[in-house]
Formats: structure tokens, C-alpha cells, sequence
């Protein structure tokens, strides 16, 4: 009985009753920690191999042949795009294939029905989790963004919480979607037809004037745009806060549609 | 503990439970036998509070399951149909998990998870990943788990379908001792042994309705005879039913043999050996459940 009752002393602290949203929480927390090792590893190892190979690569080359780009090196252009992209695949990947296999192949959550535990309790420890992978992505990012020295303001610490509602914005919305299929063909579709695109075109690794004009309606309909658009400000210090304001009530108001969504379509999925 | 009138779901067009009626007291073990679709699954769903009903009335531990669910759920252990276990967790982590649900205390579940592993044979497993248990290794963790918050009900749903025979032995010797210890006990099965050795009181489930109930023993009684003469025949060549006539209360004329249900089966035999008539195999037994049910459907439990 030793090694997972050892797991379990740390959050003892927390005293025996503790919210339904925890509990779940606490359980992504412990299957995250039999395998983290893995994924710690690729979250460290992929902002500095995105940074790396933009800044030291392509960044170079940027500055030799056009100089600055939104008025600074590429790679301090770039860093902030790429952190509010990490969130926004952090986030997706979390709420696809997990949702789909807590609901239809492992069928965790109708194991956790079978309790007291309620949907919304399900779905709010869901949400949980991924805010939760969501800081340890965006601080990681952070620290290595500092570490390339491409933080240009103490703004940039705020960076953290736009890159989080960046990806619970697509968190929400993507989770509605994967309690509605009934297999996964919906995702790599979602994936390519989806986050790709938005990965590539949402001003993530070029300013919004180097797309032609009729593209920039729907570069500012896109949910990411607005979250890179968020970071970018705050990690450079050069905040509009107008646009701030706009980006910031898109992102609010996609959770909350998206939270809206997932609470509805989860009900229907899994109470019938 | 649960109490149903006119008990009503349906899924779109679909009847899966037609207003079905039950009573289930403290300390019994009361049984849902029926074939594949025949409603048990909707049903348990429902005790368990995880379904909604569409109709009737249904109270669960003196409750209310369409506002009291978590309160209910808090006092039952449900073992579903469909495993759901965490494959890639040890043992023990499935019950400390489960346990942590319920919000008990670490303390508590660890002395609980200790001995319900030694109940359910997997104390030398304790700290192996689930993924690679045997079917019935995986059931009894199934158990395990939906025992650790010491429930007053306890829901298996199907708990043996797909086991080996050993291992369905096994399993019955495991719930006969949570009988023993007085723990509620409401199981679905379509094997009419598994409802004969395990029941006190049973219902017999078809096409979402009630066909009987009773205790196993009074509905052999009411629905079938001492005895039946199994008597089996080339294909295509059994005898027709008039040739049958008169030897047995009742005769059942399946694809594969002939029953014919009697007080006294050597007597019906010999009477078959007279008429001329000569099965490839003959054997006498007593009525089961599986008679029950073919008298009151027509149809075999499972086909
Ligand atoms: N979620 C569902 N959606 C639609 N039909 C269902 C659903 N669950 C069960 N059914 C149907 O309801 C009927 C009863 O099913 P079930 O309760 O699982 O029976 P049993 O457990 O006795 O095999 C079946 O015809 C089945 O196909
Ligand atoms: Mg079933």
C-alpha cells in the first residue's frame, strides 16, 4: 500500500472535504503524474526548439534581408505568437482524445457519475485540468521566453492568464464538440481544417498587413488571432488598450460560449 | 430500498422499460433476468440515478432520484455492465481514486482498499496497472471499488457475463459472502443458474416488461413442472407435435431438441419409446429458470 498512498499525503493538507470540481480535478492531477515525466519534457523541449530554430534560424535571416518586423526582431515578434499558439494546442489536445476516451473508450466519467458527482462537477474538473496544464505551458513558455530575452515589459507576466483564456476558449468549444461525435475522424478534421490554418494565419508568425485586405476581417473573426494579438501587446509593452479590451471581451465570451456549449452537449451525452 | 410504479424509458421511439412494477426490501438479493435488450441495463441505470425515467415512479433508499441523485449515488455501489476501470492505474490506485470521489478520507480508504482487496483476491496485484487482469481479475476490482464507500445497495449489472467458468465461481462465492454480511444486492443476469444460485427474489424481464416474479423456487413451481424430458433428434427428423400428444403437460419443439415438461420424465420416456419414437440422445432433468422463461415467452434466454 506504500507508493500511492505516499502519492496521496500532499493534498491531505487540503483537509477530507473538499469541492466535487476538485476531486475531479485531483484525479487528472494523479494520472498526470504517472506519466509526466514524458510530457514534461515535450513541453520544456518544445518553446525552445520553436524559439531556437525561429529566432536563431529564420529570425536571422529576417533581419539581415527586412529588418525589424512590427518594429523589433522577428524573434521578439514571434515568441508571444507562439506561446498563444502552444495554449491553443495544449488546450485542443487536451479536450479532444481525452474527452472521447473518457467518455466512450475508458468511460472515466461514467465512472465518476456512478458517484456523487455531478456532470457539471465533470465538466468544471475538466476544465480544471486544462487550465492547469495551461499555466504550467504558458509559465514554461514564459521562462524561456526570459531566457532568450525576448521579454520586453513586466506586462508580460499577464501574458500568462490571455495565453490560459486563449486556450479555454478553444478548450471549451472543442470539448462541447468531442462529447457530440461518436468517433474521432471529427478531430484530425478539426486539426487540419481547424488549428493548422489558424496555427499559420493568425498573425502568429507575420503582422496582419502583410495579409492581403479582404483576409483582415477574418484574421479578426478568429479566435487566436486575438489571443496572439493579447500576449504579443503584453509581452512587448506596446499595449493598445483599446484593442485590448475587444480582445480580451472575444476571449471572455468565447469561454463563455463554449462553457455553455460543453455544459449542454456533455448533459445530453452522458445523462440519458 | 427501491420502490418502483409504472416505471417508464424510452430512448427516442424506443420502449426499453414498459411501466414495470417492484419492490426491493433490505438485506435481499433480487434479481432482473432477462435476455440481451430486454430493459435491465435501462433499469439499473435508473436505481443507480445516472439515467433519467420518462415515466412512473421510482424511489431509491427513501429518496427521490430526480433531485436527491448525488445523495443516493452516495449510498450505492454500482458495478456497471461495461467495465471502467483506469487501465493504465494500479489496482489500489483505481480504488483510492474511486474512494476520493466519494470525498473519504485517505485514512479511511486505504484500511477499506486493503481488505477489500484481500476480499476480492488481488492483494499480490495491488500495485500492478489494471490493463493486463483477466476478465474476472477486472470484475472483482469492479466490485472492490463500488464497495469502498460501504454502500447500502449494491448494483452488479451482468457480473459474470463473459467469464470463464471458474471465474463465474468464483465471483458467486464473493457475492454469496456479501449476502452472508447483509449488503443489498440487486444483479441483472440473462444465466438462469446465475439467478437460481444467487436470488432470493427475481423478476423475469422480456422486451422491457415484468413476465414474473418470484422466488426462483415458486416460479418453477408456478410456471413449469418437476421435471423435463430433453429428448434430441437428427436435424429435421424430430417428431411433430401430434405425435407428441398427450405425454407431457407441455411440449416445446426448439430448432435443435424437444422438451416436454412432466411430473415424472422416465415416464414420459417410456411412453415416447412405445409410441415408436427414437431421440438420438435423451436426458431427465429438473425445471429451471430457462423453462420459466420459455414457458412464459416461447423463446430461449439465449439464442
Ligand atoms: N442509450 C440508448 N439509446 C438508444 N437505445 C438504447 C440505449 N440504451 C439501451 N437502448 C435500447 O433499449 C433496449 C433495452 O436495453 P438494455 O436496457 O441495455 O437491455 P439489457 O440490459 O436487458 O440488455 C434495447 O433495445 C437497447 O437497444
Ligand atoms: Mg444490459
Amino acid at each position: 500500500m506504500t507508493a500511492e498512498l505516499e502519492t496521496w499525503g500532499m493534498e491531505e493538507a487540503l483537509g477530507a472535504r473538499m469541492p466535487p470540481t476538485l476531486r475531479v480535478l485531483r484525479y487528472h492531477l494523479y494520472t498526470y503524474m504517472r506519466t509526466w515525466r514524458s510530457s514534461l519534457t515535450t513541453s520544456f523541449l518544445a518553446p525552445v526548439l520553436y524559439l531556437a530554430a525561429m529566432g536563431v534560424g529564420l529570425g536571422s535571416l529576417i533581419n539581415r534581408h527586412v529588418g525589424t518586423v512590427g518594429g523589433v526582431k522577428y524573434l521578439d515578434f514571434v515568441a508571444p505568437g507562439l506561446l498563444a499558439s502552444s495554449a491553443m494546442q495544449v488546450a485542443a489536445s487536451d479536450s479532444m482524445y481525452p474527452v472521447m476516451a473518457a467518455i466512450k473508450w475508458i468511460r472515466t466519467y461514467y465512472a465518476m457519475l456512478a458517484t456523487p458527482l455531478r456532470v457539471l462537477d465533470v465538466l468544471l474538473g475538466h476544465f480544471a485540468w486544462v487550465t492547469a496544464r495551461l499555466v504550467l505551458t504558458a509559465v514554461t513558455y514564459l521562462g524561456v521566453m526570459a531566457a532568450f530575452g525576448t521579454v520586453r515589459s513586466p506586462l508580460a507576466v499577464l501574458a500568462v492568464p490571455a495565453a490560459i483564456l486563449t486556450g479555454l476558449g478553444f478548450s471549451s468549444v472543442i470539448s462541447a464538440f468531442a462529447a457530440s461525435q461518436e468517433n474521432d475522424q471529427g478531430f484530425a478534421t478539426i486539426s487540419r481544417m481547424g488549428l493548422i490554418p489558424l496555427f499559420l494565419l493568425s498573425t502568429t508568425f507575420f503582422p496582419l498587413a502583410q495579409l492581403p485586405g479582404w483576409m483582415h476581417p477574418v484574421a479578426y473573426a478568429t479566435p487566436l488571432y486575438h489571443g496572439v494579438d493579447l500576449c504579443r501587446m503584453l509581452v512587448l509593452g506596446n499595449v493598445d488598450w483599446v484593442s485590448a479590451g475587444w480582445d480580451l471581451a472575444y476571449l471572455v465570451a468565447l469561454c463563455a460560449l463554449g462553457a455553455w456549449l460543453a455544459r449542454r452537449l456533455f448533459e445530453r451525452r452522458l445523462v440519458i | 430500498m427501491v420502490s418502483a410504479r409504472r416505471l417508464f424509458k424510452h430512448f427516442e421511439e424506443l420502449v426499453a422499460v414498459d411501466h414495470v412494477d417492484f419492490d426491493i426490501v433490505r438485506g435481499e438479493s433480487f434479481g432482473f433476468l432477462g435476455p440481451n435488450g430486454a430493459g435491465k441495463t435501462s433499469t439499473m441505470r435508473m436505481i443507480a440515478c445516472m439515467s433519467p425515467k420518462s415515466g412512473g415512479e421510482l424511489t431509491v433508499l427513501g429518496m427521490d432520484p430526480e433531485t436527491r441523485g448525488p445523495d443516493i449515488r452516495a449510498r450505492i455501489g454500482l458495478v456497471p455492465q461495461e467495465d471502467s476501470l483506469d487501465l493504465q492505474l494500479t489496482v489500489l490506485d483505481n480504488l483510492m481514486i474511486y474512494g476520493r470521489y466519494f470525498d473519504l478520507p485517505k485514512k479511511v480508504i486505504g484500511e477499506r482498499a486493503a481488505s477489500l482487496l484481500e476480499f476480492a483476491q488481488l492483494t499480490e496485484r495491488a500495485h500492478d496497472t489494471v490493463e493486463p487482469l483477466s476478465g474476472g481479475m477486472k470484475r472483482r476490482l469492479t466490485i472492490a471499488r463500488a464497495l469502498i464507500s460501504e454502500p447500502d445497495l449494491l448494483i452488479l449489472d451482468e457480473p459474470t457475463t463473459g467469464l470463464d467458468p471458474q471465474a463465474r465461481h468464483l465471483l458467486w462465492d464473493r457475492l454469496y459472502r456479501l449476502k452472508s454480511r447483509g449488503v443489498t444486492l440487486i444483479i441483472t443476469t440473462h444465466y438462469m443458474d446465475e439467478a437460481e444460485q444467487l436470488c432470493d427474489r427475481l423478476v423475469v424481464m422480456d422486451k422491457g416488461k415484468i413476465a414474473a416474479s418470484g422466488s426462483p423456487a415458486s416460479l418453477i413451481e408456478r410456471y413449469s413442472t418437476r421435471e423435463v424430458l430433453e429428448l434430441r433428434f437428427p436435424p429435421d427428423a424430430g417428431p411433430s407435435r401430434n405425435a407428441l400428444a398427450g405425454i407431457a403437460e407441455r411440449v416445446e419443439l426448439l430448432p435443435d431438441r424437444v422438451l416436454l415438461y412432466t411430473e415424472s420424465g422416465d415416464r414420459a420416456l417410456a411412453e415416447v419409446g412405445a409410441r415408436g419414437i427414437t431421440p438420438l440422445t435423451w436426458l431427465v432433468r429438473r425445471s429451471t429458470l430457462e423453462d420459466v422463461f420459455l414457458s412464459l415467452t416461447g423463446r430461449t434466454l439465449i439464442d
